[in-house]
């Protein structure tokens, strides 16, 4: 504006303090994107909690039907939790690799993370797939209910997430380091990662806790 | 699941004949009206060649302000769709005593859901959203909010929502389970239509849009501010729209999820909230009111901003206690989370849990009051001015103060137990949505109009808007606080108790002055856009205003400043207009730059156009059609990234020209004002 203003009631150092900390101006569209996907994972999370907590409140309604000890297999989902941790590591090296623009290592960090995503889907596919032709499908009791939403949701998440991936590599194979396409695999990355920590979440709450049980 | 599907059941799943009403002559007629309504204007729009204009200029336009016209525009049709429904049940009371009045049961029972699923969702909702996505990026002085692509795919999202809800008039039915549809009533055992299945997907789909809108606007006031704009110089309305966003980031998802269970129930054969299999009604409960209660603070905490904006600038005086202003508002904030229960006192939660959730109850009423308090002691000793927006500010002061003290009275839980589910509470929240959020609505859209569209709104037509619906609300809701303090109940289709049909039939002729209210804002708007060239602001600023909007020109350039304006004060825009008479103006000529925009994109009306078909499909369990219209859906956004220009550059000198017609208009504001 071409008028400034040099009245002003409230101070910038409204307690005196001596340090006076202008508010510089629009952040630059790299922070704000990364920011509002941020808000958006914190959303994301918050629907979580609500099938964690409706698992907590149903984990005890079995209705005569089988408990979670009786059915969760350690070793899937060992193996399931190593390919996720695992593809977090791969989809770090894929970023880093955008960053430098090195197209190589960024195929491969996401080739390989999407083959560990998929690794990850069909174990947890083959596990609902076992679970329904024995009879304890979702609508057996309201604790199976519970469990496949919340796992479920997880996979389906997993699901998109392996789609993002591939449609993130053509772009990359299309249109290059573009820098709308870097900020895009900026929160990728910050996806998948984020689906990392749920499954930490659903692993210790789900597995760890009702194999116990 | 049937052996063998038929061919029909394939292509059409649930759908057929039978789902058109053709025995009920009322929302066939209603929606017959609308349908040619629709149909006329499109014939209108492509007849007169308005087409191109309202695709390039409105459906595909990413402008934070021409989306912020576009949501209230659509909270105004659906005020008038959900009017129209309360309409219907007060002469259903009026008429229903020991009779069975004019609408069968089956029929009332949709009414009451429909109005209350439309007035908060997809009239209250896109209100508050559409002023603060007009206004809030004009406050911070910035050029758009931080994603206006997003922005547009949220507008069109809650678009698709009202269309669904207004589709089920004429195919299917609405859901007849109240506004919240709990279990087991909403589950399919026994609501075996489709009426849930509108109700949920619609709210679904909806329910995307608000949550996009949601991060769209806590990114845009979090980062996007110029410069000198401190998080203790925004204006009041900025902090609460950060207020109310919060909320909606925070709750928003809950009802995604509650809503997501309930439809698990209803198509898998899920067991969260049925009878059967240890499902828990009462998590339900839960879940919907962690969300609910949150809802009703991001509806109103917008209100309170607009209530402060007017009443400053009204009052011709800085507002009172900006810092308490800002606390309170955070305070709300936080603890509308906390209060969730005090909807269900009397389902068994036991004393100390209910103690404990009515002292938090009373506790939220005390930033409310500072808030009050503020407001009366920035108007004590100002040169207040009642143009309309201020009628509205005051009318909400005394209207929401018994709001929230028959709110305060049903905190204390014995009294909750008399008056749970009364006509009582019927009035009390009606007190405070009407009261606090039509009427900050209505005082938003006074307020601003003149910096959307360039002319004011007619005062005098305005002024009989506000004294009709501020009596008309009196008439309306006075009468149910009587009639629940005498035992009625609510959502009663007819009844046999003489002593309540004197007030159902007061509330009646309410209903009737309320009406006539609507009927001067429509006229307000038919008057002014007649005589728009004789009410035409030059200035930018009609009202004397204290913050960044009135800095630029009405309607502002699409890319609302020239130059990013450097902020030192609250009040910014005041502080100006004083230096600037202080100072005598300086007249040289800044130096103007290219400017880069967001280029206009179809992405939001595309989407929705793919989610309106998945949800029809969804509702009617035509499964060929969802997967379709996921395909559809999931295309548009890759064409989107595959657009390699999302901006536009507007030349330097075209800056230059648009602004210095705006620089001389304020020039000669200041030395008008100066010469006074």
């Amino acid at each position: 504006m071409s008028m400034t203003a040099t009245v002003g009631r409230a101070h910038a150092d409204p307690h005196h303090i001596g340090v006076v900390v202008e508010h510089p101006g629009p952040a630059p569209k790299r922070t704000v994107t990364a920011y509002g996907f941020w808000v958006f994972l914190l959303s994301d999370i918050v629907m979580f909690s609500c099938f964690f907590a409706a698992y907590a409140v149903l984990v005890s309604q079995t209705a005569d039907g089988p408990k979670g000890s009786e059915i969760f297999e350690q070793r899937n989902v060992a193996i399931e939790t190593v390919c996720l941790l695992l593809s977090s590591f791969t989809c770090g090296m894929a970023s880093i690799a955008a960053d430098v623009r090195n197209r190589f290592w960024f195929y491969l960090g996401m080739t390989v993370t999407c083959v560990l995503g998929l690794i990850f889907l069909a174990i947890e596919f083959r596990e609902f797939a076992d679970l329904v032709s024995r009879g304890y499908g979702p609508s057996r009791s309201a604790f199976l209910s519970a469990f496949f939403s919340l796992v479920g949701c997880h996979g389906l998440h997993v699901s998109a997430g392996v789609l993002w991936l591939l449609t993130m590599m053509a772009q990359v194979f299309a249109k290059g380091f573009r820098a709308d396409v870097l900020r895009r695999m900026m929160c990728f990355a910050l996806f998948w990662h984020a689906l990392d920590i749920i499954w930490v979440g659903v692993f210790s709450v789900v597995y760890l806790l009702g194999s116990g049980v | 699941m049937p052996a063998a599907p038929t061919v029909e059941a394939m292509m059409l799943g649930k759908l057929d004949w039978s789902a058109i009403p053709f025995d009920q002559p009322i929302p066939l007629i209603a929606g017959g009206v609308v349908l040619a309504g629709i149909l006329a204007v499109l014939i209108w729009v492509v007849v007169k060649g308005h087409l191109p204009y309202l695709w390039h200029e409105w459906i595909t336009s990413v402008d934070h302000k021409r989306i912020g016209v576009m949501y209230i525009l659509l909270a105004s049709m659906m005020l008038l769709r959900g009017g129209s429904d309360a309409i219907m049940m007060r002469i259903q009371q009026a008429i229903a005593y020991q009779s069975q009045g004019y609408l069968p049961p089956e029929h009332y029972n949709q009414i009451f859901s429909a109005h209350g699923t439309i007035m908060i969702f997809f009239v209250a909702m896109p209100f508050v959203i559409g002023l603060m996505n007009l206004i809030v990026p004009l406050q911070l002085g910035v050029r758009d909010v931080a994603f206006p692509t997003l922005n547009s795919v949220g507008f069109w999202l809650t678009a698709t929502g009202a269309l669904l809800v207004n589709l089920s008039l004429v195919i299917g039915e609405f859901a007849r389970t109240g506004w919240l549809a709990f279990p087991p009533l909403s589950e399919l055992s026994y609501s075996p239509g489709v009426g849930v299945d509108y109700y949920a997907w619609s709210l679904q789909i909806s329910g995307v849009g608000t949550l996009v809108a949601g991060i769209n606007l806590v990114t845009t006031v979090l980062k996007l501010r110029t410069k000198g704009m401190n998080y203790l110089r925004m204006p009041m309305f900025c902090w609460t729209t950060l207020a109310s966003n919060l909320l909606i980031v925070a709750a928003f998802p809950i009802l995604t999820a509650t809503l997501a269970m309930l439809l698990l129930d209803r198509y898998l054969g899920f067991h969260f909230f049925t009878n059967e299999a240890g499902g828990n009604v009462m998590m339900f409960m839960n879940l919907i009111w962690a969300w609910g209660h949150p809802e009703v603070y991001i509806l109103v905490l917008p209100a309170f901003g607009i209530f402060s904006e007017v009443v400053s600038t009204f009052s011709g005086k800085a507002l009172f206690g900006y810092r308490s202003m800002v606390l309170a508002t955070m305070a709300i904030c936080v603890i509308s989370f906390m209060v969730w229960l005090h909807h269900f006192f009397t389902m068994g939660a036991g004393p100390d849990v209910n103690a404990i959730f009515g002292i938090a109850s009373m506790i939220i009423a005390v930033p409310t009051g500072v808030k009050i308090y503020n407001w009366l002691f920035t108007m004590y000793g100002g040169r207040i001015r009642f143009a309309t927006p201020m009628l509205w500010a005051v009318g909400f002061m005394v209207t929401f103060i018994i709001g929230g003290l028959t709110g305060v009275l049903v905190a204390v839980p014995p009294a909750d137990f008399m008056l749970h589910n009364s006509m009582f509470l019927v009035a009390h929240f009606h007190n405070v949505i009407i009261g606090g959020v039509l009427f900050g609505a209505f005082a938003g859209f006074e307020y601003w109009f003149p910096k959307a569209f360039g002319f004011r709104l007619d005062e005098r037509w305005g002024k009989l808007a506000f004294w009709f619906t501020f009596s008309g609300f009196y008439i309306t809701f006075v009468p149910l606080y009587v009639a629940g303090m005498l035992g009625m109940t609510r959502r009663m289709q007819h009844y046999d108790v003489a002593e309540w049909r004197p007030w159902m039939i007061v509330a009646a002729i309410g209903m009737a002055v309320l009406s006539i209210g609507v009927i001067c804002q429509i006229m307000q708007l038919v008057v002014s856009i007649r005589n728009r060239e004789a009410l035409r602001d030059r200035t930018g600023d009609p009202w004397d205003g204290r913050s960044l909007e009135w800095a630029t020109s009405s309607p502002p350039p699409v890319f609302n400043f020239a130059f990013h304006p450097d902020v030192r004060g609250e009040d910014a825009y005041w502080d100006m207009k004083i230096a600037a008479q202080q100072q005598s103006l300086e007249h040289e000529e800044p130096e103007y730059h290219d400017i880069e925009m967001p280029r206009n994109s179809p992405t939001g009306f595309v989407c929705a156009f793919f989610a309106t078909i998945m949800g029809f499909a969804l509702i009617w369990h035509i499964w060929w059609l969802v997967i379709l219209g996921s395909l559809g859906a999931f295309a548009t956004f890759v064409v989107f990234a595959w657009r390699d220009h999302d901006e536009y550059v507007i030349p330097a000198a075209e800056v230059a020209a648009i602004d210095r017609v705006n620089l001389e208009e304020r020039r000669n504001l200041v030395s008008m004002a100066g010469a006074i």
